[in-house]
């Protein structure tokens, strides 16, 4: 896997875990699902643990977990599946987390821009992604009209 | 009218370089049609039976003589020489080539204009009053709040893969011209009991398949909330709205299967986290609200003693002075139809020669402004009475003039069979086939306001359930028939329909709706409307005259 990760290309030790036993060592990502069950478990880990969350999750049962987690991953099945956004900004803005918030998955580069602009911080690309081609997505719009999780004002108190 | 700033201007200019981009990336393999498909919507650009169509965003429905100077040039150059406005009060062009559309988008972004969001599972064009500002009825102007959800929702970044299409429609007025009870959402300009104004808000009305009135989940919203309040519906519609099954993704039907209280508590809660974060400063109110503020009106008596004159001695304007002119809050001035429904052309359609015309006289007559009403007519808002002999006699000659603005021939329809890739069966050539009867117009007079309502398929984009007579296209074994229904309304008294019984053939239909005609003439009472007539005896008696000799 390939990310970019704050605006640049950057490495990435997570492995995403779906029901295979837990490895030895180094960072995982698990379920929402898998989260709640085995959190007892997965919370003495010396190595990080990581939550991915599916488009139909609520984030009622992460309220009490989320700010210790190092990184939530949004999981998009289908990249016209727009319930991702608002979990994003109701993981930033209700929640507070200020954690590696990824986008994983069906996306384009297209949803980047809008995606920075909810609150994720960091995409995962299959590994022989143009990554240049994927840093230019945020650069196509200098002007945004409303607030979002990147800015907290709307344009017209800075016109 | 609104004037875009460098930062209004930058952002078109970007989205129109952004499509660029996405289209050559499209055309060289690598975007494939399913990914480029949402993308191209969102920029308004179908791929249509014949060519792409590519619908342009007119912000409530206001055009300035330079845009539409624009939009005459897009048609000559690109297209087939005409445009086509729609219920949305948008414009659609029927014959575009891919490769210009990026062309088109820079064209459009010269004179402030663009196809942002005319079409993908966003929020579209907020549609409005097409009298705002100067109707005798309004409360306040709602186009400074237009402008306003057109900024906030314009790329908005959370909502642009909703489960469906979102359409949001404000009124400023006691008669309701915006059909806000058929709209995702619907706000209604109103006064509470301390005197102030705010917005009333409905949610969950809509056409197409499944047709619902809205139901009100906030009486009163200070302006002040009125942002946050949007974003929280949106909020709870993104994330609890059916993306299981396309005709069950609308807001509508989330509301109608969770329960208005409960969907309203939802949002309030939502609401409640972020309204103190999102307040509408009024200095940005203002700010917008200086964009609209009242022409220069020149001070003129309330009755112009030559246009008085003109009526006794010519009938013809007379009788276009009755139904194609309404009155103007400001003594001496008068909105003015242009009718896009002449008998025997497609309803909406103007060719690049009239729309250069017709900015030529925006330009002399109505400050340089025009609107689109929902029902595919244009009004010149502004103009003076001592004008209206001399523009009556421009318009006949640009065939603008078919004085039948509210009766029976001045039908929304849709594009059907002939251009659209959904529909099950024509639209415009049934249109022309009830004009067909009228030969004599003081036959369509007698019969008064009768709203005909035509579309093509089930999805409605002539609003035929809020027809007074509604007709839909259906396809049985290959062949064109159709369902009538009567006693639809979009007004303050918004109602769906009642379907009069089985469905016609495309030959018969002009003939049931004479019989229809007829029906009414033989029971109404004194100047009572058709509207009224039915919801008064019913369909019953329409069906006997319709189905007993048929």
């Amino acid at each position: 896997m390939t990310v970019i990760k704050n605006g640049q290309p950057a490495d990435s030790a997570w492995l995403h875990l779906t029901d295979e036993a837990l490895p030895a060592t180094g960072a995982i990502t698990v379920s929402l699902d898998r989260w709640l069950k085995e959190k007892a478990e997965l919370g003495t880990r010396i190595e990080a643990v990581g939550v991915r969350l599916n488009a139909c999750d609520s984030l009622d049962t992460l309220v009490q977990d989320v700010a210790a987690l190092p990184i939530v991953v949004l999981d998009m099945e289908a990249f016209t599946d727009g319930r991702c956004f608002s979990q994003a900004r109701l993981l930033r803005d209700r929640l507070g987390y200020t954690g590696e918030l990824r986008a994983r998955g069906d996306f384009l580069r297209d949803q980047m821009f809008f995606l920075s602009r909810v609150g994720v911080n960091s995409f995962e690309f299959a590994e022989d992604t143009p990554l240049e081609d994927r840093l230019k997505a945020f650069a196509e719009f200098s002007v945004t009209y409303q607030s979002a999780s990147d800015t907290p004002e709307p344009l017209y108190r800075r016109r | 009218m609104y004037q875009y700033d460098h930062y209004d201007q930058t952002l078109v200019n970007e989205r129109a370089a952004q499509f660029r981009d996405q289209t050559r990336r499209f055309l060289a393999g690598e975007l494939s049609e399913d990914q480029y498909r949402p993308l191209r919507l969102m920029n308004g650009l179908y791929v249509q039976r014949h060519a792409p169509m590519l619908r342009v965003a007119v912000p409530y429905g206001l055009l300035s003589s330079g845009q539409m100077r624009m939009l005459a040039h897009i048609a000559r150059k690109y297209d087939r020489g005409y445009g086509h406005f729609t219920t949305r009060q948008n414009i659609q062009f029927n014959w575009p080539k891919l490769e210009d559309v990026p062309d088109i988008l820079d064209d459009l972004a010269s004179v402030q204009m663009h196809a942002i969001q005319t079409s993908g599972n966003c929020i579209r064009n907020t549609t409005s009053d097409h009298l705002a500002g100067v109707a005798l009825d309004e409360l306040e102007d709602p186009r400074p709040y237009c402008e306003i959800i057109r900024q906030w929702s314009t790329l908005h970044p959370e909502f642009a893969f909703l489960p469906r299409k979102f359409k949001i429609a404000i009124s400023g007025a006691e008669r309701d011209r915006a059909a806000t009870q058929l709209h995702d959402i619907g706000l209604q300009l109103i006064k509470n009991e301390k005197g102030e104004t705010g917005f009333e808000v409905l949610v969950g009305g809509g056409l197409g398949r499944t047709p619902i009135i809205g139901v009100v989940i906030r009486p009163f919203l200070e302006k002040q909330h009125l942002l946050s309040y949007l974003e929280a519906i949106l909020r709870v519609y993104n994330l609890h709205g059916r993306r299981d099954n396309k005709y069950k993704a609308r807001i509508k039907i989330l509301v109608k299967e969770t329960g208005t209280e409960k969907f309203a508590e939802m949002v309030e809660k939502e609401w409640n986290a972020i309204c103190d974060q999102m307040i509408l400063d009024q200095a940005e109110i203002d700010r917008v609200s200086a964009f609209f503020q009242p022409h220069p009106y020149e001070t003129l008596p309330t009755i112009d003693p030559s246009i008085e004159e003109k009526k006794q001695t010519q009938a013809e304007f007379a009788a276009w002075f009755r139904h194609n002119t309404v009155a103007h809050k400001i003594p001496g001035y008068r909105a003015v139809f242009l009718s896009l429904k002449p008998h025997g052309k497609p309803p909406g359609d103007m060719t690049d020669q009239q729309i250069d015309a017709v900015a030529d006289l925006m330009d002399r007559m109505s400050f340089g402004e025009i609107r689109v009403t929902h029902t595919q007519n244009l009004v010149m808002a502004d103009v003076r009475q001592s004008d209206l002999f001399t523009l009556w006699e421009e318009l006949r000659a640009l065939d603008l003039a078919t004085a039948n603005v509210g009766t029976a021939t001045d039908m929304i329809t849709c594009p059907g069979l002939d251009f659209c890739s959904l529909a099950n069966a024509s639209s415009i050539p049934v249109a022309n086939s009830i004009q067909a009867l009228f030969d004599n117009l003081d036959y369509l007079y007698d019969l008064g306001e009768i709203r005909i309502n035509i579309s093509g398929c089930m999805n409605g984009c002539a609003h035929h359930t809020v027809g007074h007579i509604g007709i839909l296209g259906v396809d049985k074994k290959g062949e064109e028939w159709y369902q009538i229904t009567l006693g639809g309304s979009s007004s303050n008294d918004a109602s769906l329909g009642e379907r009069l019984g089985p469905s016609v053939p495309k030959s018969d239909v002009s003939a049931v709706v004479e019989r229809i005609f007829l029906t009414y003439r033989d029971l109404r009472e004194a100047e009572e409307s058709f509207l009224d007539t039915v919801r008064r005896i019913g369909i019953q008696p329409f069906q006997e005259r319709v189905y007993d000799s048929h």
